[in-house]
């Protein structure tokens, strides 16, 4: 009893777990998700897939080269629509791509103020907003201040960000969010929530580091020795998972993605390092460098995401702590 | 009556490195001047000549009936480096040396920068010509000079620019077209000279005296030597890399 009250006050504690959302009584697998509104949570993953779409198009920009083959802003040499070739082919698509992400992310807020009944789905979206308007400064200003490394580094880092955030409001208006959680207790002896949190936040400067890097503030030196300490961050929160908490579905799911994702990103920064030393000496940028270097930016982009929503995650599905053998002796004593 | 020459004469610079208020005009005595020459040498393999991948821009492709050469290290047939640029570091006295009024130019042509090397002075002005059917920007990666980056479509005007501080090379690059790379030397003086297709270099009506000779390469980086001129006379210096 003392258990599952306790699991029920941990689910509202997360946003979308309120009884409202989840009528009370109603089983997991057979809940009528009340409140899922399958046309808002389509346009919400479209705009999660335009934003890494625009993340992989920023991430071409910087690996061809082309962040200032187009002086002016914003505008693209006096015009709405430049001849596209060469590098302004990557930059003014960068500038195409990250307009209609802006007018998608109109369409969510409006989307979420008319039809969404949970309200704090309501600053999520302004944020969501604040931050592709922010974004879209933060690119101008890069272009007319010549790639000054802390607003490009800024622009790179807010650009995973606002993945994340459309990743998130994506989850949230999911049919699976709207479902009755699984919440299992949190063992007092593997404690998850806080380090769950450890995973994004390593994540995150990690990517900072990384787009200093790619923006000439710093040596890659400094993302190398990063790159172990944050896998391992990433390793001891999933394997966590996995060892203690794997009977719970979503986590268990969510803990073998962030895992996968993490490895293939660990290859990923491997192999663009190698071709960056490989072609140092090139007139111009190479494909294969130019490949493996974006997609390392795009999967980065995918593993904060994935450490985001599995911190989430953990809170929706874990009941406050319990000592074990405690729960033992008052379920015997009930 | 000795006549004294300045180097150049016209418009004052916007700024230099020396304030007029505390440095005289720099003026050379012909009757005293000599030259100072040499050649930069180039010892060890040939660094081969990697070829531009221009398939990407069809524009600049078709001006070309042969793969372009990058012209990041270029020895000549006779072992000598082209586009090295040399000048006077030290023994000159503290002078303001007035910029010649003639334009130095920078040209896109075929989506590569002609010359590869600009040597130019203070104040003296860069005119920027768009000889191709293509847009180019034209982004001046200087350190110590303000940065600027500018488009120039095909038949846009001329453009125009000084640079107000000495500066030893810097990056002019073209973001369209990621190969395009040349380097601009901006010097206080009017001794300074970039090595052509013999590998050689003069430096014509120095004063008297002796100097610090320094040659700078993009890639091959930077040498020194100490030469002595004497009235009216020559002086000679070279100056060998080798490959990396």
């Amino acid at each position: 009893m003392e258990a599952s009250k306790s699991t029920a006050e941990a689910a509202r504690d997360v946003p979308g777990t309120t009884r409202s959302a989840v009528p009370g009584g109603a089983t997991r697998s057979s809940s009528p998700e009340i409140g899922y509104n399958p046309g808002l949570h389509k346009w919400s993953l479209l705009l999660a897939f335009c934003t890494l779409l625009l993340v992989v198009a920023g991430g071409l920009v910087t690996s061809r080269d082309a962040g200032l083959s187009v002086p002016d802003w914003p505008l693209s040499y006096g015009k709405l629509m430049p001849k596209m070739e060469g590098g302004i082919l990557y930059e003014h698509g960068h500038r195409m791509v990250a307009t209609t992400v802006g007018l998608f992310t109109i369409v969510l807020l409006v989307w979420i103020f008319r039809a969404e009944h949970r309200s704090w789905m309501r600053p999520l979206a302004v944020a969501a907003l604040i931050a592709v308007i922010v974004q879209g400064v933060l690119g101008g200003l890069t272009v007319l201040l010549l790639l000054p490394w802390w607003i490009s580094s800024s622009h790179a880092t807010l650009a995973q960000l606002f993945f994340s955030t459309t990743v998130v409001i994506a989850l949230f208006t999911s049919r699976q969010w709207f479902r009755r959680p699984s919440v299992v207790p949190e063992d007092d002896e593997n404690p998850l929530r806080g380090l769950s949190l450890a995973a994004p936040i390593f994540v995150l400067g990690q990517l900072f580091l990384g787009a200093a890097v790619r923006h000439k503030a710093i040596g890659a030196i400094y993302h190398i020795c990063g790159a172990p300490l944050v896998t391992c961050v990433v390793l001891w929160v999933s394997m966590r998972i996995l060892l203690h908490y794997g009977r719970n579905r979503e986590l268990r799911t969510c803990a073998v993605a962030l895992i996968t994702i993490t490895l293939t990103q660990v290859f990923l920064g491997i192999a663009a390092y190698m071709t960056r030393i490989a072609y140092a000496d090139a007139v111009q940028p190479m494909p294969l460098m130019v490949t493996f270097t974006v997609l390392h930016v795009a999967v980065g982009a995918l593993t904060l995401a994935a450490s985001v929503v599995l911190a989430i995650l953990v809170r929706r599905n874990l009941g406050e702590r319990v000592t074990l053998p405690e729960l033992t002796a008052d379920a015997a004593s009930a | 009556m000795v006549a004294l020459l300045p180097a150049g004469c016209g418009s004052a610079p916007e700024a230099t490195t020396h304030p007029k208020a505390t440095v005289p005009e720099g003026q050379v005595d012909p009757s005293s001047a000599g030259n100072i020459s040499g050649r930069i040498l180039f010892a060890g393999d040939k660094p081969s000549m990697p070829s531009i991948d221009m398939s990407s821009n069809p524009s600049c492709e078709r001006q070309h009936r042969t793969p372009v050469k990058a012209e990041t290290v270029v020895v000549n047939a006779n072992g000598t480096l082209r586009n090295a640029f040399v000048r006077i570091k030290d023994g000159l006295a503290p002078a303001h040396w007035t910029p010649p009024e003639e334009s130095v130019q920078l040209t896109q042509s075929g989506c590569i920068y002609e010359p590869h090397v600009v040597g130019i002075m203070v104040g003296q002005t860069l005119e920027i010509l768009n000889d191709d059917p293509v847009n180019h920007n034209v982004h001046a990666e200087s350190q110590i000079n303000p940065a600027w980056n500018i488009s120039e479509a095909p038949r846009d005007e001329h453009k125009f620019r000084k640079f107000p501080r000495e500066e030893i090379l810097f990056p002019m690059t073209c973001s369209v077209h990621p190969w395009m790379r040349s380097y601009i030397g901006v010097s206080s003086h009017p001794f300074f000279a970039v090595t052509g297709e013999d590998g050689s270099f003069t430096l014509r009506g120095v004063p008297p005296g002796t100097y610090t000779i320094e040659v700078v390469h993009e890639k091959l980086g930077r040498k020194e030597g100490k030469v002595t001129l004497p009235v009216s006379g020559v002086a000679s210096i070279d100056f060998t890399y080798g490959s990396q």
